[in-house]
């Protein structure tokens, strides 16, 4: 049975169609790729998936219950990545990763988080005392995705990681996916770049758009 | 899960309370302006004691109120513009707990400051002596309620342009009832009426605030982030 899924989605930005009728599985250990040219809305599904917006049609299920309906329990066991880094000027690296941990308060989560591996994972351990704001775009984006590995989380939401990222660090992202599948995490990916990881099933975003002339009605109703 | 929710709360305080310290001038412009606006007033209306001691709690009120303002930007705005809002949004921590926690480390940062300086501000306008205890006692209610008020108003403007403009549009008229009971309790003081009366209500509206604005924030920020 898959762990992770979508049935029939819809999503309206302003008062455009970004896609209808959007169905995905994912089971555990598994990885969806949403692909699609720009503005296909693959943002818009990682941010549904996610819970920040909602589905003008459709119901995303996590272990088979719809997830607004417990929004707090699934909140505890996924992590999200967007486009923002959240990187304040003035806390330090392990500061910013001390304070996300202590956030996640989903029952089972361990006492002490794991601030050292969580930046040894990715190679920013020598900065965990430097303020954010003399880290460079690829470094404040290794510090978001080190969130991922501070308290466990079975689904992982990733918008576009690679973005600013070194050779070295797509390797150490790779890993840590990898290591994730491995122990029967989930992982959705967003990427405009042509990169297929091993197994992963792909979701074009294309195939879902609505007809572009097709207006969502109340401009007319006016 | 209560332990955790408790220390996810402290954890969020501590935090804004960091980011408030090292970026010490945000904080400190709220209290410069309450400082200045009311020093201001002896220049503008002269000098003379009896004019300065009747106006002095309208004014120092009327200080706090536009000083509570103007640092309600900072609430939500830079978390909002960094990505950080999403993510605490997306925290298991319940969004009405985040934003009480915030709006706790506003009030520490911005009206503690106003508090501490208003019986300088009272000396300077020659407030009779009696005054001060009920000056101290309305501002420790009242700006825990511009903070909480303030917060709704902050939530909601964000991603609007001239979001300034918009939040005192918004949050002045909210700030009335404060403003008049404010100003009530420490007349009454004065001129030997009652004071309870007023403090009363300011408590009251203090508790309806609390219960009521981190709901409709938390509202409030679920539409910002979507």
């Amino acid at each position: 049975m898959s762990v992770f899924a979508g049935h029939r989605l819809t999503c309206i930005r302003g008062q455009r169609v970004v896609f209808r009728d959007l169905s995905f599985e994912v089971n555990a250990g598994g990885l969806l790729l949403l692909v699609g040219a720009n503005g296909s809305g693959k943002t818009s599904l990682l941010r549904l998936m996610a819970g920040l917006l909602a589905p003008a049609a459709g119901v995303i299920c996590w272990d088979g219950d719809d997830v607004r309906r417990d929004a707090e329990t699934f909140r505890g066991v996924m992590r999200y990545v967007g486009h923002l880094d959240a990187v304040k000027p003035a806390l330090t690296v392990a500061e910013h990763l001390r304070f996300w941990a202590a956030l996640q308060i989903a029952p089972g989560s361990p006492a002490q988080p794991e601030v050292t591996t969580a930046l040894e994972a990715f190679g920013i351990a020598h900065l965990a005392e430097l303020p954010g704001r003399f880290l460079s775009a690829g470094q404040r984006r290794r510090l978001a995705l080190a969130r991922l590995l501070l308290v466990p989380a079975r689904l992982w939401l990733l918008d576009e990681p690679r973005t600013a990222l070194d050779t070295a660090a797509v390797a150490r992202l790779d890993a840590a996916i990898a290591d994730h599948r491995r122990t029967g995490g989930v992982v959705v990916l967003s990427s405009h770049a042509g990169e297929r990881p091993p197994e992963a099933t792909v979701l074009n975003l294309d195939d879902f758009a609505a007809a572009a002339t097709e207006a969502w009605g109340w401009r007319e109703a006016w | 899960m209560a332990r955790g929710v408790v220390s996810a709360t402290l954890a969020v305080i501590r935090r804004d309370l960091r980011l408030a310290f090292r970026h010490g001038s945000d904080s400190l412009g709220a209290v410069v302006f309450f400082v200045l606006a009311v020093v201001l007033f002896p220049f503008g209306v002269g000098p003379g004691q009896e004019v300065l001691a009747r106006i002095a709690p309208g004014v120092i009120w009327v200080a706090a109120l536009l000083a509570a303002m103007l640092s309600l930007e900072r609430l939500f705005q830079t978390d909002f513009e960094d990505g950080s809002l999403e993510l605490l949004v997306l925290s298991p921590l319940p969004l009405s707990l985040l934003v009480v926690a915030k709006v706790l480390a506003h009030w520490l940062t911005t009206g503690v400051p106003l508090l501490l300086a208003s019986p300088v501000l009272a000396v300077l306008l020659g407030l009779p002596t009696e005054g001060f205890g009920l000056l101290l006692a309305a501002l420790a209610l009242g700006t825990p309620s511009l903070s909480l008020v303030g917060a709704v108003g902050a939530a909601l403007v964000l991603g609007a342009r001239r979001g300034g403009v918009l939040v005192s549009l918004l949050v002045l008229p909210l700030y009335i009832p404060i403003l008049i009971f404010g100003v009530a309790a420490v007349d009454a003081a004065i001129t030997g009426v009652a004071a309870r009366p007023p403090i009363l209500l300011l408590a009251g509206f203090l508790a309806a605030a609390l219960a009521l604005a981190p709901w409709a924030a938390a509202a409030a920020l679920r539409e910002a982030v979507a």
